[in-house]
């Protein structure tokens, strides 16, 4: 199945309940009144879209009320949407003449970090089947981390550096930065899940970071934040203290098969300007997806 | 741009307090507010406008107009609001058969084997004898991961290899009615509610084992998808209740709103951290408060209370009465503090707190410091810091992998505490709290 159709089945009780209960409201005219446009902006809001961009978005409807059909406000509304996610796709950076790419990925408790990095390594090795994968468990904190990450290693074929539950993280990248400068290709690191709030596990992660920087001489080239779908609005403070602390480079939305619309990555957008990379639609390794915008949007509007 | 519900709020009705009465324009506003700042802590947005509705009708109403201070009486609406929607006393568990069956349930991630394993703790340390069973065959260690976890609490964890978690919990079940222990606790695999398929497996589970208790788990920061994830659930298993998880973050806990008044099941524990003790009761009045920027200083009293030492307790404020408060009380005070836990938990509970902490990220290592610092003082030292010279100051830093000026730093501190404590009793004979004393 095309990802987009996974995609628009995933959505599908977002789709209808965006379309139809928008073709409720507008069915009844198009003047809107302020009644109206709150119910519109409501059912902007369950999609998580948030109160802020919401209103905005009803704001531009109420400009046009009364000259304009149904259809059309729809399609101002999707054109809306659209517009304050262009530009948000990108693609992963690999670096090229066999230089080593190290990806770093961060993100809350039970956002899906673990499976997102089986993920990307099963679409890398998919692509590239001699390309060197290494994957580093520095997730030393929850119990079984490692041995999950393990299993997916040998399910992929891709090497795995650990150490012992309780160990230096830092410790875990080090030596992780030593395998992949012998094979090279690319070195996938899965931290830990922290709440962004935890100062102290957020200095953790900017040590992982220095870890890599000073060994590598460098930056990382991506540093990704793993966020889950059903995330509301908590979510634009996950990406801003995150990328506060290690300077995001994008972001993976994950558990998008479940009626969550993730909504909160188009504030996380247009607030913050961090791209999305990739979309996850389902629990298998082929369910990881490049991000298009275009595609989001429709799906959440096309009949 | 992130402000949290209660910093919100506190805008609100620092507007409202200056006015003498409430204008209807002053509601309306108010009420925007206060619905943006609802709908932004994710509380759903039918529940955002019931709620409003009930404020608006009380807020207009004659109550308002004659009270004094109207403002203040807004807060008490919206503060009644919250918790007559969160439901009224704290639901306990109901586990009266032996042996009783707990179910934990929910969405992938929402930390359904982190929660049992709390659950088991807080059982094991009320006397019972709890037994985990890992039905999570799907995800890739999963039953390691409860298998590991208990260990640590010396539970024993059942598990069949090659069998169905029907099969699983049901043999659990019986082993645990054999062998005398008295809560069976399932930790069942994350499943999105709108999967058929893995829904009839917990109704499955459900008819095999007959649970006293079904907690849907759910995290705290869910947004709007709240309501219908409860929902389904509950539809397909009839939940008991709920465990909010992750609510030692930032999310302004809507998600706890809206399934308390959409499905009318309680929600029982709320996790507030990632170690096992870290399992609270929920109390509605406390998270009202908490989200209205009042404070949870109830449970952080309660947490005290069981952490601290009282005997010590009682003689610190004898010595503060005295005004005999000396470097190795406030050394004693210090190493109480640590045994609390983590200073951005206890922040969290303290009114007025959210605001701080947005601003400044408190450093715990230079409470580490201090310690530190004050450790490396002989006894006589402590009890006597005017003997600390120049000579000594440098020896403490020496042995204390500090700068002399550190050690300024927490001598300062602590004579403008002595004072502080001074005034203190000398007004009202009471004692300030350690926080105060460290001047956070």
């Amino acid at each position: 199945m095309a990802w987009i159709d996974r995609l628009k089945k995933g959505l599908t009780r977002t789709r209808s309940g965006f379309t139809d209960s928008l073709g409720r409201v507008f069915a009844r005219g198009t003047k809107l009144s302020a009644i109206e446009l709150e119910e519109i902006e409501e059912i902007l809001i369950a999609g998580d879209i948030g109160a802020r961009v919401s209103m905005e978005l009803t704001a531009e409807l109420a400009k046009r009320r009364g000259r304009a059909s149904g259809e059309e406000l729809m399609s101002t509304l999707e054109a809306g949407i659209a517009e304050r996610l262009a530009g948000s796709e990108r693609p992963l950076a690999l670096r090229k003449n066999g230089e080593p790419t190290v990806i770093l990925v961060a993100g809350v408790n039970g956002s899906g970090k673990t499976t997102t990095v089986a993920k990307i390594a099963a679409r890398l090795r998919e692509h590239d089947r001699k390309l060197p994968i290494t994957l580093a468990a520095a997730d030393t904190f929850r119990a079984a981390a490692i041995d999950q990450l393990e299993i997916w290693a040998d399910r992929v074929g891709v090497d795995l550096i650990k150490h012992r539950i309780g160990a230096d993280p830092s410790a875990v990248v080090f030596d992780a930065l030593d395998h992949t400068h012998r094979v090279g290709g690319v070195l996938l690191i899965d931290t830990a899940g922290r709440l962004q709030t935890k100062h102290n596990l957020m200095e953790e992660l900017k040590k992982i970071e220095r870890t890599v920087a000073k060994k590598l001489g460098r930056s990382s080239d991506e540093r990704l934040l793993v966020l889950d779908a059903t995330t509301g609005q908590n979510g634009i403070s996950q990406a801003a203290r995150f990328n506060e602390a290690i300077d995001l480079t994008g972001i993976v939305l994950t558990k998008l098969d479940g009626t969550a619309k993730g909504g909160v990555i188009v504030a996380i957008w247009d607030e913050l300007k961090l791209p999305l990379l990739y979309i996850g639609v389902g629990e298998g390794v082929e369910d990881l997806h490049e991000f298009s915008a275009s595609q989001f949007t429709e799906a959440l509007f096309v009949n | 741009m992130f402000d949290s519900l209660t910093n919100k709020l506190n805008t609100v009705f620092s507007r409202l307090r200056g006015k003498g009465k409430l204008s209807e324009a002053d509601v309306t506003a108010g009420l925007r507010e206060i619905r943006l700042a609802l709908l932004e802590a994710d509380v759903n947005y039918k529940v955002v406008k019931e709620l409003t509705g009930h404020i608006r009708e009380r807020a207009v109403g004659e109550e308002v107009l004659q009270s004094l201070s109207p403002g203040q009486q807004v807060v008490k609406i919206v503060r009644d609001e919250l918790i007559s929607l969160m439901g009224g006393e704290h639901a306990g568990l109901s586990l009266d058969r032996r042996p009783s069956v707990i179910m934990l349930v929910g969405l992938q991630g929402s930390g359904k084997t982190t929660s049992a394993a709390k659950l088991a703790l807080k059982l094991k340390k009320e006397g019972r004898r709890p037994v985990l069973v890992a039905v999570d065959v799907y995800r890739p260690a999963a039953v390691t991961q409860l298998k590991t976890l208990g260990e640590s609490l010396d539970v024993p964890v059942r598990f069949d290899e090659g069998r169905t978690p029907v099969k699983i919990a049901a043999a659990a079940r019986e082993w645990s009615e054999e062998n005398l222990y008295d809560v069976v606790i399932i930790d069942t695999a994350g499943r999105l509610q709108i999967d058929k398929e893995m829904m009839s497996e917990l109704q499955e589970i459900k008819a095999a084992v007959s649970p006293d208790e079904i907690l849907l788990v759910a995290d705290a920061m869910t947004g709007q998808e709240a309501v219908s994830i409860a929902v389904t659930f509950d539809e397909r298993i009839d939940l008991t209740g709920v465990i909010l998880t992750k609510l030692d973050g930032d999310a302004r806990g809507g998600a706890a709103l809206s399934i308390r008044r959409i499905t009318g099941r309680p929600i029982k524990f709320v996790g507030v951290g990632e170690k096992l003790p870290d399992l609270e009761p929920f109390h509605p009045e406390r998270m009202a408060d908490r989200i209205l920027g009042m404070g949870d200083v109830l449970s952080l009293i309660e947490q005290a209370e069981a952490t601290l030492d009282q005997d010590k307790a009682e003689r610190l404020a004898q010595r503060i009465k005295k005004n005999q408060f000396t470097l190795q009380d406030f050394l004693e005070q210090l190493e109480e503090m640590q045994k609390l836990g983590p200073l951005s938990g206890i922040l969290d509970k303290l009114p007025g707190a959210a605001k701080l902490k947005g601003d400044t990220a408190v450093d715990e290592s230079e409470i580490g410091r201090s310690l530190a610092i004050i450790r490396a003082m002989t006894l006589e030292e402590r009890l006597q810091p005017s003997i600390i010279g120049g000579s000594r100051k440098k020896r403490i830093a020496r042995g204390s992998g500090n700068k002399v000026r550190d050690v300024n730093r927490v001598l300062g501190r602590f004579k403008e505490s002595k004072k502080a404590l001074k005034l203190m009793t000398g007004r009202r004979g009471k004692g300030r709290s350690p926080l105060d004393i460290l001047g956070v």
